[in-house]
């Protein structure tokens, strides 16, 4: 049985669930974030490999994190959702996402160069999102959440408009800002237009999971 | 009705702290006729309603850091009209439920909630500001529910955007990311600053340079709470000014020529801080076929607020 966390964010209480203790002296946290309704996984995946402690973040509305009532979920409050967590752990941490979790975890490298030391983008649930622009709109009401994942995550993060050139001015953010060659390590062998528009970026990395996470484990942690 | 003060004057009022009593007593101001919660998938709305209940109803949509009392002189005209006019304050906003989350999707949903607690029939959509654009995307959305748009100063400008280098706008996102994160990390046990009502209507009136402290002294008594320590507006602390987002002002103006109802579309022309910097020009190539827009010169973003008379009448005439 994993170890949990609470941190909170406003008004919403974030579950962080230790999945392996590891060795904190081998390499710093590596930080997974999950993919649109699934959860932090109780074991670590079997294609990672990590020698420090591995951790994960429930989203908002997702595994143990609060359900919150009415909706109004947005990539970026997710980027709010990883910011607290990393605020809470203090110290650098790598970060694996999955679907959702890679735009989250782009996102976030871009927003906190100095503490994410190298984030892997691969496949999962919510890749894709909404497209580059909105599509038609209906106001569909789902069904009253009865515990997660909250359905209104589901409907509103998987329309979550990604523009091409919004996801590039990140992948920017994150490169310049870094003192990684390459903070940024794609993964996904499905790509959607945001993941597209950043693979050329210099300093975008490509290739498996596993030779991301080997690039980021060597690399100093200050 | 009493004339209204139309020139703002910000010397106005007693030097000593004003009353509840003596706010309150703004000329021409009307509390609506009925106050009710409504339930929007959770989250509970204030809804305002002026007029008679049996009229047909009109729909009233307040701009950001707003709230439906600050129709109060200008719902009462609409209503005088033979309409039963009814706003609602936009979740987080005056005393509606504070959420855990914001969005525009949420925003809309919840207007969504409060057309559909009006019957079945089509009635005129009316918003200021980011009312008018949420309006402007209901009619939309619910293009079964509408019989006339009206968009007072609700439509967002493209030229600051295109005009901006990419390393520009690129600088802009970075540094709103920063504080809107800043901003996130402060939010726990977050309160409102309190003040007494002059201190309230002083502040607000930095981001309302045209309005009369008498009328900022007016919306402190609807839209902000006393407590112990003084007056803090009700709306919730975790909201802020601006953000980051994908959000691109185009996406607005693409909701208009599609409408397929009239179209009344109001513009003030004396840019000012809280409005969007829009001229005519970036308006009219949008417009739908047959649309009505109106340039009103020396006003400024607040056009209810400053003519409350004649953009009532226009309003009126329009939607007769």
């Amino acid at each position: 049985m994993s170890r949990s966390t609470v941190v909170t964010h406003n008004r919403v209480s974030l579950a962080v669930h230790e999945v392996d203790p590891g060795d904190p002296d081998a390499a710093r946290p590596l930080l997974l974030l999950h993919g649109l309704g699934e959860r932090t996984p109780r074991t670590t995946p079997g294609s990672v490999e990590w020698p420090g402690p591995v951790i994960g973040l429930d989203f908002t509305g997702h595994g143990d994190s609060t359900v919150p009532v009415g909706g109004g979920y947005t990539s970026e409050i997710l980027v709010g959702d990883v910011d607290a967590v990393l605020e809470h752990l203090a110290e650098p941490v790598t970060i694996l996402g999955r679907g959702l979790g890679a735009y989250i975890a782009l996102l976030s490298a871009a927003a906190r160069p100095d503490v994410v030391r190298g984030a892997v983008l691969a496949d999962g649930p919510g890749v894709a999102g909404g497209g580059v622009h909105p599509g038609s709109r209906a106001l569909v009401v789902p069904n009253a959440p009865s515990g997660a994942p909250d359905p209104y995550a589901l409907m509103e993060l998987a329309r979550d408009v990604r523009p091409a050139d919004y996801a590039r001015t990140f992948a920017g953010f994150a490169v310049e800002a870094s003192d990684l060659d390459v903070p940024i390590w794609v993964s996904a062998v499905v790509r959607p237009a945001w993941l597209e528009a950043i693979i050329d970026v210099p300093g975008v990395g490509l290739g498996p999971v596993s030779r991301g996470l080997e690039t980021y484990v060597g690399v100093g942690s200050d | 009705m009493a004339e209204l003060p139309t020139a703002p004057d910000p010397s106005a009022g007693p030097a000593a702290g004003t009353t509840f009593a003596e706010a309150r007593a703004f000329p021409g101001a009307e509390r609506p006729a009925r106050t009710y919660r409504l339930d929007a998938d959770g989250i509970g709305l204030a809804v305002s309603e002026w007029g008679d209940p049996d009229a047909p109803p009109m729909l009233l949509a307040h701009g950001g850091f707003d709230f439906a009392g600050t129709f109060d002189v200008f719902a009462p005209m609409l209503a005088a009209g033979g309409w039963r006019v009814v706003s609602w304050d936009q979740r987080g906003h005056g005393d509606s439920d504070r959420a855990c989350l914001y969005s525009w999707e949420a925003d809309l949903r919840d207007g969504a909630a409060v057309v559909g607690s009006l019957g079945t029939e089509p009635m005129p959509f009316v918003g200021h500001s980011k009312g008018g654009n949420l309006v402007t995307h209901l009619a939309n959305a619910l293009p079964h529910r509408i019989s006339a748009l009206v968009n007072l100063d609700g439509l967002p400008s493209h030229r600051a955007m295109s005009d901006m280098a990419g390393h520009e706008r690129a600088r802009r996102l970075r540094d709103e990311m920063d504080a809107w994160l800043q901003h996130r990390r402060g939010l726990v046990g977050r309160q409102r600053r309190p003040g007494s009502i002059d201190e309230l209507a002083e502040r607000r009136g930095r981001m309302n340079p045209r309005m009369s402290q008498e009328w900022l002294r007016y919306l402190v008594t609807v839209g902000a709470e006393q407590s112990d320590d003084g007056w803090r507006w009700k709306i919730d602390p975790s909201m802020r000014m601006g953000g980051f987002g994908p959000w691109q002002p185009q996406w607005s103006l693409l909701q208009l020529p599609g409408i397929g109802v009239p179209v009344l579309g109001v513009l003030g022309l004396d840019i000012e801080v809280m409005g969007w910097g829009t001229v005519p020009d970036e308006v009219l190539p949008y417009l739908p076929p047959g649309a009505r827009f109106e340039s009103l010169e020396g006003v400024g973003h607040f056009v209810h607020i400053e003519q409350p008379r004649l953009v009532a009448d226009m309003i009126l005439e329009f939607v007769r």
